[in-house]
C-alpha cells in the first residue's frame, strides 16, 4: 500500500502541551496536598486556623514583647511583658558552669574544646585515624578532663601504692603459674599483663600529680557542666559493662547467663529515680565506715549501672545480627573466645549498633535532669533554683527559664538524633546487596 | 567455655597429654565458680557493712515499721487514709496513686500517639508538618522539664479561684486545680449501672455472633451500630424509668475557694499532661513506623479488591501494622509507668514521693523502703510486659 494514499497520517509530531495548570506548580501542589477532598480541605482550614490562633501570641511573647536588657526584676515586671531574656542573660554563667569559680572557668572551656575536637574527629566518617581518636576519647581525654575539672592532685597514700604494687605482683605471679601449668611460654602474657598494670599506674600517677591547678570541689559544679559530665561519664562507663553483660547474656555458661539476665532485667525494670535514691541513700550504708563518696560520684555510679543494662540490650541486638558463620569462622581459625569476640565479632557488632548507642545516649542525656531530685544542680536544677532568686522573680521568669533549658536540651538531642539517622543510612548501605 | 581451646591440644584423643587447662568443661566450671564466689564476696561485704552501719546508727532493720502510725497527710488518696493510718496504708495510697496516673496516662498517650502517628503520614501538608513539629519538639526535651513547665509555668499562673476560667458550664479551672461537678447517686442508681454492664455484655455477644455468621454464611450484620445503640439506649431507658436518680452537684464559690465538686489537683494534671504528651510523641513514631512497615502492595491489593480507603486501613493495614507496633508499644507503656515516678519532683503523692520520700525520711529504713519500692516497680513491669506479650502472641502472624 502506497504511503501517499493515506491522507490523514501526520507527518510531524504534535506540539507538547503543558500539563493543565491545576496539576502542576503551586496550584497543583495546593490541590494535591491541601484541597484534594472535602475532608482534607476541612483539615487544612482547621490546621491553618490553629496556626493563626497559636503562632502569633507565641512569637510576640518570645520575641516582640520580650525583655532583653535589664539588671533585675523591674525590667520584667511590666504590663504585658513577654519572655524575660534579661534573666537568662544575667544568669548565663551559672546555667553553664554552676558555681565553678570565675577565674577557673577556662579549665571547663578547655575540656569542652578538647571534647568537641575529639567527638568531631570520631563522628565525621571522612576524618582518618579513627583508632587514635578513640584512644584519645576513651583513655586520654577522661584523664585530662578529670585533672582539668577537679584540679587533679588526688591524695593517694603510700599504703595505697604499696597495695597496688602488691596486687600487680600477685596478678603477674598468677599469670606466670597458669602459663607454666598450661605449657605456654610465660614471657608474652606476663609482659602484656605487666604493661597493663604499668599503664594503670601511670594514669594513677597523673591523677595524683600536683599540676598547680586549684582544686574545685564537685559541690561547686553545676549547670550544663554537670549535665554533660553525668551523661558522658554514664555512657562511657556503661559501655564496657554493657558489652560484658551482653556477652554474658549470650554465654553458654548457665550461671553467667543467669546473673547477666537478672542484672539487666532488674535495672531495666525499675525507674531511674529509685536507682538514684538507692545510690544516694543506700550506697553509703553498704560501704565501710569512713569511706564516703561525693554526691556527684554516687549519682554517677547509679547512672552508670542503670545505663549499662540498656547498653547491654543494644549490644546484644548487634551480637544477634552477626551471622552464625562469623562465630564459627572465628572458632575455626583457632581463636580463643576473647580473641574471637575482640577481633571478629565485636568490631562488626558494635559498628551495627552505633545508632542504638546514640539513641541510648539521647535517653541518658535527657534522664540526667533527674539528678536535681537528689540535690545536684544540673542545667534544669540550676534554672529552677534561680526562680527563687527574689531579684528576678516575675510571672514570666519560670516560663523563660524552662524554655531556655528546653532549647539547650533540644539542640543536643535533636542534633544527636539526626546524626543517628545519618549513621543508620550510612551503615545500611553496606548490607544492601 | 569455648570449644576452640580443646582443638588446640593435640592428641586430646589419647587423653594422656591434654592439660586440664584446655578442657572446656573444666574451664567453664572454674569460671562459673569464680563468678559465684566473687558475687557472694561482694554481697557479703555489702551486707556486713550495712549491718554494722545500721547498728551504729541505731536503726532496727526489718519490716516492723510498716505497722507504725504514719503521722503525715497525703493530699490525694483513692482509699481511706488519715495521718493516724499506718505506714503500710501510706504505701498503698502511694501505689494506688501511681497506678491511677499510669493507667489514665497510658489511655491518653495511646490515643494521642495513634492520632499524631497517623497524622504524620497524612496526605495533608499542614497536618503532616504540625504532627512532625509536635513529635520532634516533645521527644527531644526531658520529661522532667516538661512536667515542671506544666506545673510551674502553666498551671500555677492560672487565675485565682475568684477569677476561675470556666471552659464548660460547671467546670472551673484555677490555680487550685480543675473543679468538676460531683456525681450524686441516689438509691436506685445502681440499676442504671447494671443496665450499662448488661448492654456491654449483650453488645459483645452480638458482635461475636455476627462475626461467626459472616464467616459461615457471608451475610453481614451491622453489629457495631446495634451494639452502640444498645449501650446508649438501655442505660438511658433504665435511668429514665427509675426516676432519674443521678444528678450533678456543681461546685460553688464560697469565700476564696470552691466548695463541693470534685477537685483534680494541679499536680495530678501536670503529671498526666506531661506523661501523656511526652509518651505520645514516642508512640506516634512507633505507629508511623508500623504503618510504613506494611508493604505498599497490600494497600494496592486491597484497592484492587474494591475496598474503600477506610476499610483498607481498618481491615488490611492496621491489623498488619499492629504486629510491628505492639512490642515497642509495650516498652513505651513500661516507660510511662516508670516515668510516673517523676511525680516526686512536682509533689504528686505517688509511690516514690510517699514511700521512698516521706516514709524513708521519717523512719530512716533506707534499705527496706528502697528495696520494696524497686520490687513494686519490677512487679508492675513484669505484669505489664507479660500481658502485652500475651496480646502480642494473639496478634502475631500464625505461620505453619
Amino acid at each position: 500500500m502506497p504511503n501517499g494514499s493515506i491522507a490523514y497520517v501526520r507527518k510531524e509530531e504534535a506540539p507538547t502541551l503543558s500539563p493543565p495548570i491545576t496539576e502542576t506548580g503551586l496550584v497543583g501542589w495546593l490541590r494535591d496536598n491541601l484541597f484534594d477532598s472535602v475532608g482534607n480541605t476541612i483539615l487544612t482550614i482547621l490546621g491553618i486556623l490553629f496556626l493563626a490562633w497559636a503562632v502569633p501570641p507565641v512569637i510576640s511573647w518570645l520575641f516582640i514583647d520580650a525583655v532583653y536588657v535589664g539588671d533585675n526584676r523591674d525590667a520584667c515586671v511590666v504590663e504585658n511583658a513577654g519572655a524575660c531574656w534579661a534573666f537568662v542573660h544575667a544568669k548565663f554563667g551559672q546555667f553553664m558552669y554552676g558555681r565553678y569559680p570565675l577565674e577557673e572557668r577556662w579549665r571547663v572551656d578547655l575540656t569542652g574544646v578538647l571534647l568537641i575536637l575529639g567527638l568531631a574527629a570520631a563522628a565525621i566518617p571522612q576524618v582518618p585515624f579513627k583508632r587514635l581518636t578513640m584512644l584519645f576519647l576513651l583513655v586520654v581525654f577522661p584523664v585530662l578532663g578529670f585533672v582539668l575539672l577537679t584540679g587533679g592532685d588526688v591524695d593517694l597514700s603510700w599504703s595505697f601504692w604499696l597495695g597496688f604494687a602488691g596486687l600487680g605482683a600477685v596478678l603477674l605471679a598468677i599469670v606466670f603459674v597458669v602459663c607454666l601449668n598450661a605449657g605456654l611460654a610465660p614471657l608474652g602474657p606476663v609482659r602484656d599483663v605487666g604493661l597493663g598494670v604499668l599503664a594503670i599506674a601511670l594514669i594513677l600517677a597523673i591523677v595524683s600529680f600536683d599540676f598547680g591547678l586549684r582544686p574545685v570541689e564537685t559541690q561547686l559544679w553545676g549547670g550544663l557542666l554537670v549535665t554533660l559530665v553525668v551523661a558522658i561519664v554514664g555512657i562511657v562507663a556503661s559501655f564496657p559493662i554493657g558489652i560484658v553483660l551482653a556477652l554474658g547474656r549470650r554465654s553458654h555458661l548457665p550461671v553467667v547467663r543467669l546473673v547477666s539476665v537478672i542484672f539487666i532485667e532488674f535495672w531495666r525494670g525499675v525507674p531511674l529515680i529509685t536507682v538514684l535514691f538507692m545510690s544516694s541513700v543506700m550506697l553509703p550504708l553498704f560501704l565501710p565506715e569512713g569511706v564516703n563518696f561525693d554526691k556527684l560520684l554516687r549519682a554517677l555510679i547509679g547512672v552508670a549501672l542503670f545505663a549499662s543494662a540498656y547498653m547491654a540490650e543494644v549490644v546484644r541486638g548487634g551480637l544477634q545480627a552477626i551471622p552464625k558463620g562469623q562465630y564459627e569462622a572465628a572458632n575455626a581459625m583457632g581463636l580463643s573466645y576473647w580473641q574471637g569476640m575482640g577481633l571478629i565479632i565485636l568490631p562488626q557488632a558494635l559498628k551495627l549498633v552505633i545508632p542504638g548507642i546514640v539513641n541510648t545516649f539521647i535517653g541518658l542525656f535527657k534522664d540526667t535532669s533527674l539528678v536535681l531530685i537528689i540535690g545536684l544542680f544540673d542545667l534544669l536544677g540550676i534554672v529552677t533554683l534561680n526562680f527563687s532568686d527574689s531579684n528576678w522573680a516575675s510571672p514570666n521568669t519560670p516560663a523563660t527559664g524552662f524554655i531556655f533549658a528546653a532549647f539547650v536540651f533540644w539542640i543536643f538531642c535533636f542534633s544527636m538524633s539526626r546524626y543517628s539517622i545519618y549513621m543508620e543510612k550510612r551503615l545500611h548501605r553496606g548490607h544492601a546487596r | 567455655m569455648n570449644p576452640v581451646s580443646s582443638a588446640r591440644s593435640e592428641g586430646a584423643g589419647n587423653g594422656a597429654r591434654a592439660s586440664w587447662f584446655y578442657n572446656p568443661q573444666v574451664r567453664g566450671a572454674v569460671f562459673q565458680v569464680l563468678v559465684v564466689l566473687a558475687l557472694l564476696g561482694v554481697l557479703a561485704f555489702f551486707a556486713y557493712n550495712a549491718k554494722t552501719n545500721l547498728e551504729r546508727a541505731g536503726i532496727a532493720s526489718g519490716l516492723g515499721f510498716l505497722s507504725e502510725r504514719a503521722g503525715f497527710d497525703i493530699s490525694q488518696s483513692l482509699i481511706a487514709y488519715t495521718n493516724d493510718s499506718s505506714y503500710f496504708r501510706a504505701f498503698w495510697v502511694g501505689l494506688t496513686n501511681t497506678l491511677l496516673v499510669a493507667l489514665i496516662g497510658v489511655f491518653f498517650a495511646t490515643i494521642i500517639g495513634f492520632v499524631v502517628g497517623v497524622a504524620r503520614l497524612s496526605h495533608n501538608f499542614v497536618i503532616r508538618q504540625l504532627a512532625a513539629v509536635y513529635v520532634e519538639t516533645l521527644r527531644n526535651i526531658p520529661l522532667l522539664l516538661q512536667l515542671l513547665f506544666w506545673y510551674k509555668a502553666v498551671l500555677s499562673v492560672l487565675p485565682s479561684p475568684r477569677r476561675s476560667l470556666e471552659p464548660l458550664s460547671g467546670v472551673y479551672l484555677n490555680n487550685r486545680g480543675l473543679i468538676l461537678p460531683e456525681v450524686i447517686r441516689e438509691p436506685g442508681s445502681s440499676l442504671t449501672f447494671y443496665a450499662l454492664i448488661a448492654a456491654i455484655a449483650v453488645a459483645i455477644g452480638i458482635s461475636r455472633w455476627a462475626r461467626k455468621r459472616q464467616q459461615e454464611t457471608g451475610q453481614q450484620f451491622p453489629s457495631f451500630l446495634v451494639g452502640l445503640g444498645l449501650i446508649i439506649v438501655l442505660p438511658l431507658v433504665t435511668f429514665l424509668a427509675s426516676g432519674m436518680p443521678i444528678h450533678f452537684e456543681y461546685a460553688e464559690l464560697k469565700g476564696f475557694n470552691f466548695a463541693g465538686g470534685v477537685v483534680v489537683n494541679p499536680e495530678f494534671m501536670a503529671l498526666l499532661l506531661g506523661l501523656s504528651l511526652y509518651t505520645a510523641s514516642f508512640i506516634a513514631e512507633i505507629v508511623r513506623a508500623g504503618i510504613l512497615a506494611v508493604a505498599h502492595g497490600q494497600t494496592e491489593a486491597a484497592y484492587s479488591l474494591g475496598l474503600r480507603p477506610r476499610r483498607t486501613l481498618q481491615l488490611v493495614i492496621i491489623p498488619q501494622a499492629m504486629r510491628v507496633i505492639i512490642p515497642p508499644l509495650t516498652s513505651q507503656y513500661l516507660n510511662l509507668i516508670k516515668n510516673s515516678s517523676l511525680a516526686v519532683a512536682i509533689g504528686y503523692p505517688d509511690l516514690v514521693a510517699v514511700f521512698a520520700g516521706t516514709v524513708l525520711n521519717q523512719t530512716g529504713q533506707a534499705v527496706e523502703v528502697i528495696i520494696i519500692t524497686m520490687l513494686v516497680y519490677l512487679t508492675i513491669s513484669l505484669i505489664t510486659s507479660s500481658f502485652m506479650n500475651w496480646y502480642n502472641r494473639r496478634m502475631a502472624l500464625v505461620e505453619r
